[in-house]
């Protein structure tokens, strides 16, 4: 589904990471950890072509990033579901509203049952009139992820997405995610929270990637 | 909940573009109104002007007192007898100080002036010769002179023409300074709203969608403004002075009948001009904005 070649990111004028071969199959599951700067939001940019490599070459899907037009790309991003860190919302949209952006943008089927369900799915089925700025940290995240799955994505990518949550909070955002991949979603999960990888591992059979000293490399057994 | 309601609210309603976009449509929307009534009322007068003073000629004739009823007399036969003429009639001497009383006053006594004595004539549609009939009317009276009023026809219609061009360039103006303004305020919008564009973005909207969003808040906000600009300039008109009395300049400028149809299409029209105007804007702007 992902495929990196030799990939490599430049910032500030020096190299973020370089040389990344991979290869990330569908229904995978993967985390992705590192110190903060090391790289990882950088390189979920990079799956959906917010950024283009420096050096190398991505392929998501079987495109490959940097070459395709931007309506190719829309179409791709279609394909994948993204919860951002800050979780990005259209702030004068209900958290309905904003779950049903996907569907609503591409003109794919939407019914109202669905994303009531999906609400309920992450426990905001109260909140569906609610503005997202009056939602708390962990709700956004909840929300932010309804949003990147009401597409049925080939793929998600999450960064950080128990940052601003408490540990039960995170255990029931990261089962979310598990439960998507049981159904065949490939998962990146951008995360420095190592307790947060143990919980997933024990479920699910998971990689754990690591950028270190800007390269990346599949972390040892001690995870 | 449907797509097509989503699709309406994505562009937030508030911000200073919109303001911008409805109220520039409003202005623009109530002086196209007068540049409207300008170039209908200029064709008007020029039509009216042309219908009063064409098939009709004015003979002057000059000649010694004792002679005059004699060369009348024959002037009239001259045109009894000339194909293209329909009627002839000769003004009377109360008629013709009625005409002169506007420039000379109404104490001059005319009667101890020499006067030319004037006779009216009307033709058919084909209208006579008018070359050979001057030359008759010089072998038969001397002193006639037949007028067909082309000099005075052709400055006024030189100037109905030149107010009618006035008022459609000034049109043309209105509609370009309006499309300036929201190709303006469409960027404005689109470069306040990238925060919008890139959620859109994320969720996988292309550009075609985003440009649909935003071109149609701007199109809605440019008819909502000129319709009320619209409105407003109509009931202008309609407050202007009525035709009658001594203000038949006025009369020519207004709407009349069907003619207060025409501005309705302002509306319409100011949609369409948003349209284009910012679905070309919003294609070049996010075509910038990565």
């Amino acid at each position: 589904m992902i495929v990196c070649e030799e990939l490599g990111h430049e910032y500030g004028g020096g190299p973020l990471f370089r040389d990344v071969t991979l290869r990330l199959e569908k229904g995978s599951f993967h985390f992705l950890t590192g110190p903060s700067g090391a790289g990882k939001s950088t390189f979920l940019k990079l799956c959906y072509g917010e950024l283009l490599p420096s050096r190398g070459t991505i392929s998501v899907m079987g495109e490959a990033m940097g070459k395709v037009s931007r309506d190719e790309l829309a179409e791709i991003r279609q394909r994948i579901g993204v919860v951002h860190q800050d979780c990005q919302f259209l702030d004068h949209l209900t958290v309905a509203q904003n779950v049903a952006l996907p569907l609503a943008t591409t003109r794919r089927a939407l019914r109202e049952d669905d994303v009531n369900d999906l609400l309920a799915w992450v426990g905001l089925d109260r909140h569906a009139d609610a503005l997202p700025p009056t939602l708390s940290g962990g709700e956004r995240q909840r929300a932010a992820l309804a949003r990147a799955v009401i597409g049925a994505p080939e793929i998600l990518l999450a960064d950080e997405p128990t940052g601003n949550l408490d540990w039960e909070m995170s255990q029931r955002l990261m089962s979310l995610m598990i439960e998507l991949n049981r159904m065949g979603t490939a998962v990146l999960v951008a995360t420095h929270d190592l307790q947060l990888i143990r919980f997933a591992k024990s479920q699910i059979n998971a990689r754990v990637l690591r950028i270190a000293q800007r390269r990346m490399q599949v972390a040892g057994a001690e995870l | 909940m449907n797509a097509d309601e989503i699709t309406g609210l994505v562009v937030p309603r508030r911000g200073q573009s919109v303001w911008l976009i409805t109220l520039s449509a409003g202005a623009m929307a109530f002086l196209a109104v007068f540049s409207l009534a300008l170039a209908l009322g200029a064709t008007q007068l020029a039509q009216s002007w042309g219908a009063a003073l064409s098939q009709t000629a004015t003979i002057r004739l000059s000649a010694p007192p004792d002679e005059m009823d004699t060369q009348t007399e024959l002037v009239l036969e001259v045109l009894r007898t000339t194909p293209g003429i329909e009627a002839a009639q000769v003004m009377v001497p109360d008629e013709q100080a009625a005409l002169l009383e506007a420039w000379l006053g109404p104490d001059l006594p005319l009667d101890a002036l020499p006067l030319p004595r004037l006779i009216e004539v009307t033709e058919t549609p084909e209208g006579p010769d008018r070359q050979g009939l001057r030359l008759r009317l010089a072998a038969e009276a001397p002193g006639a002179v037949y007028d067909d009023h082309t000099r005075w026809r052709r400055p006024l219609a030189e100037a109905a023409g030149r107010l009618r061009a006035l008022a459609l360039v000034s049109l043309g103006l209105i509609g370009g300074v309006t499309g300036a303004i929201i190709a303006l305020a469409a960027s404005v919008a689109l470069a306040s709203n990238r925060q919008v564009i890139g959620v859109l973005r994320l969720v996988g909207a292309q550009d075609r969608f985003i440009a649909r969003a935003f071109v149609r808040r701007i199109s809605l906000r440019a008819g909502l403004g000129a319709l009320a600009g619209t409105a407003l300039g109509m009931a202008a008109m309609a407050a202007l002075p009525q035709a009658g009395g001594d203000v038949h300049l006025l009369a020519g400028l207004g709407f009349r009948g069907a003619g207060w149809a025409l501005p309705l299409l302002i509306p319409p029209l100011a949609i369409l001009l948003a349209w284009g105007a910012a679905r070309a804007t919003a294609f070049r702007v996010l075509r910038r904005v990565t």
